[in-house]
């Protein structure tokens, strides 16, 4: 287990400290860790359990369960490609094939040049317009396979 | 004077480019030194016009759609500040055949007014029903929904004064209003045009739940795929609460109210109510055996209102225009409204809100137009994920909660997801499965475990590996998902397997591709 440094370490305690006190904290703390960290490293786990007065399994349970929750650092972009069924009636299957091969990457992996992670999402609310992505809070629609091209261009940059 | 220019800031309009539009829109009308404001308000639903431009003339709000950054010069040069002819031109909005013919009451004000701004919310009747509850008592408002007919919008139809009447009648010092906004259906959107778009009466409806029921606390759980609506909705709560609308003292009743987004974390099953409230928790989503009610002993264990967004934003035109007024639209047992969503390989994709009683073939051509492809629409899933699929041979089907399940189908939240004669339905079969082995909590077996041995036997079928002793076993594992599960997903994800089995089963018997 990779150790936390002292900024992350200091990080974690603030948000355990900023919401231990609401009602049921824990999935808040563990967006705001993963908010700030970029996702929730093994080691904040016992720092939340301590905190909340968990067990470490509980924590980790819930880390777990949650597939927005991830255990290990992404690249500068996520890219959530919606899975699901209206997508699907509109060609998912193929952009999914396109941006697999165009990143060189599976789901869950990271391009080569850190600038993007692949995830699977199933419904972004966006189905009047699919299929559809999210890159990072941004959300588009009707996306063939230029515009995914045309987001990597652009975010290999940034 | 100053015209004003519709821009949506609704997160479809913006996956379409509407911020875009709206900076050059704004840029452009700088330049030319036109006295033109824009605003950014929710979408009207129809999306195959977004990014749709409004200008606000004399006759009422003109329609531009759809609109590329790269149409605004033009649009200008065609004086569409006046309503000048270009061939984005729409004409007046509310005259669009689509609109005009809808029964808008949940939806009436999505697109229409500015989302977070309490003045023009109230400009167009926005708090008139938490104004009347206040003066009514607890048991009159419950009376009030329970006359309107009103049945539970997320998809189980349960009659929504029933719940309530349940958690009036528990004694307990804390109560509990919480939303369910997970809508992961997919072909749905209506929970989230309503939370980006008017977000005040999703607030308003919550206010009237918690003084109805006695409960001092709510929270809204929003699933996290919708950052747009999170962002609306901590917006209008925000101006909720400084204009008295929310906290100790609700309008200067002395009512007390206090209102919370909270995030899930991307798992389906967060929008079975029971997952929800220990998600709530900030535990593991895993299901509660029922009983107890969420009811009687729901969240942190107390008497707890579990409602979907438009169930509880439908609430406010119930109060404030009467249980009757509400309860006259619809058919049978099913009252009211609906805010169908169109979705996937239609031609006009959109919200589409109706009394119950709508056919399905309307709802596919009057209003889709057909197919986006322009091939023949094969098969239509209504009710997201855990829905069946409805061959064309059914199409006549009246939309309402009875009709559907005579044919073995299901309403759900309303997404109706279209497909044309491409598709594969053996493999949208296979998803149903792997769908549900994803999302499964794991706490009962026949969904844990029958959902992934349900991927298996499928891809043996499609593999031509033994395919009658295979379709046998697949109908029979189908049979314990469906009688075994603890909860909705195992115990409908055999749903739309069934539908495909029985009215598609050709595709089961394809030549095997090697």
């Amino acid at each position: 287990m990779h150790p936390l440094t002292d900024l992350e370490k200091a990080a974690v305690l603030r948000i355990v400290a900023e919401n231990k006190s609401r009602p049921g904290p824990l999935i808040e703390i563990l967006h705001g860790v993963q908010a700030n960290l970029g996702y929730v490293p093994a080691a904040a786990v016992p720092v939340i359990a301590a905190g909340l007065n968990l067990s470490r399994a509980e924590v980790h349970g819930v880390v777990t369960f949650y597939h927005f929750f991830r255990d290990h650092p992404v690249g500068r972009h996520v890219v959530r490609l919606c899975q699901a069924e209206s997508c699907q009636a509109m060609g998912a299957a193929a952009l999914t094939a396109h941006a697999k091969r165009r990143l060189g990457i599976d789901f869950h992996q990271t391009s080569a040049d850190g600038a993007f992670t692949l995830e699977p999402v199933y419904c972004l609310g966006n189905c009047a317009c699919s299929p559809a992505l999210m890159i990072d809070g941004d959300l588009m629609g009707r996306v063939t396979a230029e515009d995914f091209d045309a987001m990597v261009t652009a975010g290999s940059r940034t | 004077m100053s015209i004003d220019i519709y821009v949506p800031r609704d997160a479809s309009a913006l996956s379409l480019g509407a911020a875009g539009v709206a900076t050059a829109i704004d840029a452009e009308a700088r330049a030319r030194r036109a006295d033109a404001r824009v605003i950014r308000n929710g979408s009207r639903g129809l999306y195959w016009l977004e990014p749709m431009v409004e200008v606000v003339l004399p006759e009422g709000r003109w329609a531009y759609g759809p609109v590329k950054p790269q149409d605004v010069r033009s649009l200008f040069d065609a004086d569409f500040l006046q309503g000048g002819a270009h061939p984005l031109s729409q004409g007046l909005t509310e005259e669009i055949p689509y609109l005009k013919s809808q029964q808008r009451l949940t939806s009436a004000r999505v697109g229409v007014i500015e989302p977070t701004s309490i003045a023009d919310y109230v400009a167009h009747g926005g708090y008139i029903g938490l104004r009347k509850a206040l003066a009514m008592s607890q048991a009159e408002i419950v009376q009030s929904v329970l006359d309107s007919g009103l049945r539970g919008r997320g998809g189980a139809a349960f009659p929504t004064g029933i719940k309530w009447k349940t958690v009036l009648d528990q004694p307990a010092a804390q109560k509990y209003v919480t939303c369910n906004a997970d809508e992961g259906d997919s072909g749905t959107f209506s929970d989230r045009m309503l939370m980006e778009g008017d977000p005040l009466t999703l607030i308003e409806g919550m206010t009237i739940a918690g003084i109805a029921v006695g409960a001092t606390q709510g929270y809204i759980y929003l699933r996290v795929e919708y950052p747009h609506a999170y962002a609306a909705l901590n917006e209008a709560l925000n101006a909720a609460r400084q204009a008295n609308y929310l906290g100790r003292d609700v309008m200067g009743s002395g009512r007390h109210f206090e209102l919370e987004v909270r995030l899930g974390a991307g798992a389906y099953i967060c929008g079975e109510e029971t997952s929800m409230l220990e998600s709530l928790e900030g535990k593991r989503g895993e299901i509660r055996v029922r009983p107890p009610l969420p009811a009687i002993k729901g969240l942190f264990g107390q008497p707890t209102v579990v409602n979907n967004v438009v169930t509880l934003a439908t609430i406010p035109i119930i109060l404030a225009r009467g249980a009757s007024y509400y309860r006259d639209f619809g058919t049978g047992k099913s009252r009211g409204t609906l805010p169908l969503q169109l979705a996937g390989n239609v031609r006009r994709g959109g919200l589409v809100e109706r009394a119950f009683g709508l056919s399905l073939r309307e709802l596919l051509y009057d209003y889709g137009g057909g197919s986006a492809s322009g091939r023949p629409i094969r098969a239509v899933q209504v009710g997201g994920p855990l829905g069946a699929y409805i061959p064309a041979s059914q199409f006549d089907v009246a939309i309402d909660y009875e009709a559907l399940s005579g044919i073995g189908a299901l309403l759900g939240h309303g997404g109706v997801v279209v497909f044309d004669d491409t598709v594969d339905m053996a493999q949208m079969a296979r998803y149903a499965m792997e769908f549900c082995a994803i999302e499964s909590c794991g706490k009962c077996t026949p969904c844990r475990i029958g959902s992934t041995r349900g991927v298996e036997v499928i891809d043996r079928i499609i593999g031509g590996v033994e395919r009658e002793r295979n379709l046998v076993l697949l109908e029979d594992l189908c049979e314990t998902m469906l009688q075994g599960s603890l909860c909705g997903l195992g115990g409908m994800t055999p749903f739309p397997v069934q539908s495909i089995l029985k009215h598609f089963r050709e595709d089961f018997h394809a030549p095997t591709r090697h």
